[in-house]
């Protein structure tokens, strides 16, 4: 039985989960991470996608984020989402609809640097809508 | 002195506003337990990004290189505004409170010499400062349509004032919102966004090591418009609790005053009721007694 620490999942609007877990996978910038108790100190930006929370009991929540950054420390890791949705409330509608969005901004994007970002950010979009998200 | 005709109508005039007062002021108490569960709701992110980016900047504090939104252009020539208001009034000093402020503010930068730019956010304040301020008024955004305020909004607002920023439109954003106390005090308040100002945090806290994924810089970079984005929602969302705070003071009120109003008017309408009675009477008897 893994120790089990602080997770807590916010998003400006709400506070979406805070539990005792034993183990998150969360979206990090430079790939996807495992975070468990006694975690280094690691502070990253996040790109869309899944998060798996495993709960202390063994049930696992799934959460879809769209962009953000997580605080982790050894005893807690904190994930501070722009957007945040259970999964089950996602659908291939609302993420075609962002998809639009994240599209309409690179067109009025002004600088190349903001643009590759975008884009980057599309990038994981689609591969949400395309993948992972049951049709 | 009116006639009883007069009197009654006046009652009823009276007791209809009552009516509306009392309406209004339960619709503003239901909205404002909404607004004030959302302004809870938001807390907890905004004090984390707090929390984040005073440790991350108190690290970058000697850095050269640090980005504009924390360490400012070097200049404070040209003052940005952003004056959230309401939408609309009926709601006691509340919109006028944060337009003094925001005023006053505005002619002292002005005596100063710097240049002032005003950017408003609801119509009500929008309305007012166009009169004594109409070319420093750059932008205007409302929420009319909106119905529950979302951090899109927010979104919104700072894209703009970010936009403005990076084009070297003004030095210094101060930001003016009424911060919700209590449901019968909000208190106008002034609040510097740009340059980044962070609330110390206790140096014990700050001692954690972190490790940056991608590295610092980016991350800071990243968060820095983020925070004026959560800044303005956090703003906007008090202001909304505020608005409601003192629609229903207000309208509790006036539901009295016209209470008041209400029962002076039946007592004159009564007194002078029971005269003309008295009259009556007095002519009948006497004309009885003269035949």
């Amino acid at each position: 039985m893994a120790d089990a620490f602080n997770f807590e999942l916010v998003s400006p609007e709400r506070l979406l989960v805070s539990e005792k877990v034993t183990e998150v996978v969360i979206p990090a910038m430079l790939g996807d991470m495992t975070v468990l108790v006694k975690h280094a100190p690691v502070m990253t930006t996040l790109r869309p996608g899944i998060v798996s929370v495993k709960l202390a009991s063994g049930q696992v929540n799934k959460y879809v984020v769209f962009g953000g950054f997580a605080d982790i420390l050894p005893d807690s890791c904190t994930l501070l989402a722009e957007s945040a949705l259970p999964e089950n409330e996602v659908t291939r509608e609302t993420l075609q609809k962002r998809i639009d969005a994240a599209r309409a901004e690179i067109e009025n994007a002004q600088s190349d640097e903001h643009k590759t970002k975008l884009e980057l950010f599309l990038g994981e979009l689609t591969h949400l809508h395309g993948n992972v998200i049951p049709a | 002195m009116p006639s009883l005709k007069d009197l009654k109508n006046r009652i009823a005039s009276v007791k209809a506003t009552q009516k509306i007062t009392k309406a209004m002021k339960m619709v503003a108490a239901a909205k404002l337990r909404r607004a004030q569960e959302a302004a809870e709701a938001a807390r907890p992110y905004a004090e984390r990004m707090n929390k984040v980016l005073a440790s991350l900047s108190a690290a970058n504090a000697g850095n050269a290189n640090a980005p504009k939104l924390l360490a400012g252009t070097g200049k404070d020539q040209v003052h940005l505004l952003i004056v959230a208001t309401g939408e609309r009034g009926l709601a006691g000093g509340f919109n006028s409170s944060i337009i003094r402020l925001a005023r006053d503010h505005a002619l002292k930068l002005i005596a100063q010499g710097k240049t002032v730019k005003i950017l408003t956010v609801g119509r009500k304040g929008n309305d007012v400062l166009r009169r004594s301020f109409r070319e420093n008024i750059i932008d205007y955004v409302t929420f009319r349509e909106v119905k529950q305020l979302g951090f899109v909004q927010a979104d919104e607002v700072a894209q703009k004032v970010l936009t403005l920023f990076n084009a070297g439109e003004f030095d210094v954003a101060t930001l003016f919102f009424a911060r919700f106390q209590s449901v019968i005090s909000q208190v106008a308040t002034a609040q510097q966004i740009i340059p980044a100002k962070f609330e110390a945090v206790k140096s014990d806290e700050a001692q954690v090591f972190y490790e940056y994924e991608p590295s610092e810089e980016e991350i800071l970079e990243d968060l820095l418009p983020k925070n004026v984005a959560v800044q303005i929602f956090r703003a906007l969302l008090e202001n909304n609790a505020s608005f409601y705070g003192a629609q229903m003071s207000a309208m509790d009120n006036a539901t009295r005053n016209a209470g008041d109003m209400i029962n002076r008017l039946t007592l004159s309408y009564n007194r002078q009721r029971q005269a003309q009675i008295t009259k009556e009477l007095i002519e009948i008897i006497s004309g009885a007694e003269a035949l």
